[in-house]
């Protein structure tokens, strides 16, 4: 059987930590020019920026590492009004991306969620062999992994060793 | 493993997402210091420890982060139901449960 699925760490990337309570999401969409996903595992995306819904009152953004002061800025503005946190988080986690035909297989070796369940376009905060990561899936046959940094030598070992499965039919 | 019912998230996901966060329905006093010795030890330690259904906090700590409450059956194991913090308790179990044998009812 071939296998052509790939694992790749992506370069950086900004990321921030966005919590604020209901009723001050209007003011904060609007802030930052598009509307903030209403559900848990939602996202929506707006130019280079994207948000992803995580809990009740906690989104992750991301966005081109240039583009960093200007969420801050723009957010800092409306601050007064509406009161939220906005942590830059850019250098906490490194993103893994697995695209390929096995990529939903080769994540269930070690996530216990039903990936099959887990819809194009949403993402959700899950474990990894017992590490929390972010998993994201971008497309039908295309995941991002957001790992917290001293993690990544422990989730590309694991991802390493099943991939060299892979390949040899196991 | 156990699938737990998260009323956040609004799906039955696997148990290692979750953590065991003690006994549910236990509101601190408005004001402790008012509190006697045994009141203030009673809220802290004395916990009711049923065999049958239990009223018990858990977060969905790999997830959403939030605390939630569930009515688990302990001889089963079985989830009756999940319910967001600040509901009340559903009393209702299903046929065939085991009571609650130390609760007041």
């Amino acid at each position: 059987m071939a296998f052509n699925s790939t694992v790749e760490t992506l370069p950086a990337m900004g990321r921030f930590s966005l919590r604020c309570k209901r009723e001050n999401t209007v003011a904060m969409s609007k802030a930052l020019g598009f509307e903030l996903p209403s559900s848990i595992s939602e996202s929506a995306q707006s130019g280079g920026m994207t948000a992803l819904k995580l809990g009740p009152d906690e989104w992750m953004l991301t966005c081109p590492m240039e583009a960093r002061s200007e969420i801050e800025k723009s957010l800092a503005a409306i601050y007064p009004d509406a009161v939220h946190s906005l942590t830059d988080i850019s250098s906490r986690e490194v993103s893994i991306r697995i695209s390929g035909p096995e990529a939903e297989e080769l994540l269930s070796t070690s996530c216990p969620r039903n990936l099959a369940e887990l819809k194009s376009g949403r993402g959700v905060r899950t474990i990894f062999d017992s590490v929390q990561v972010i998993l994201t899936r971008e497309e039908q046959n295309q995941f991002r992994l957001d790992v917290w940094r001293s993690f990544v030598p422990h989730v590309m070992g694991l991802l390493r060793v099943a991939v060299a499965e892979f390949e040899c039919g196991l | 493993m156990l699938l737990i019912h998260c009323p956040y998230c609004k799906e039955k996901l696997p148990e290692l997402e979750f953590e065991y966060a003690g006994q549910a329905h236990i509101a601190r006093p408005d004001n402790p210091a008012e509190q006697t010795d045994a009141e203030w030890r009673d809220y802290l330690f004395i916990r009711s420890n049923v065999r049958g259904d239990h009223a018990e906090q858990w977060r969905h700590s790999h997830g959403c982060g939030r605390y939630f409450n569930a009515l688990r059956n302990t001889v089963s194991d079985k989830f009756i139901a999940t319910y967001e913090i600040g509901q009340a308790c559903p009393t209702s179990h299903a046929e065939g449960e085991e009571n609650n044998e130390q609760l007041e009812s």
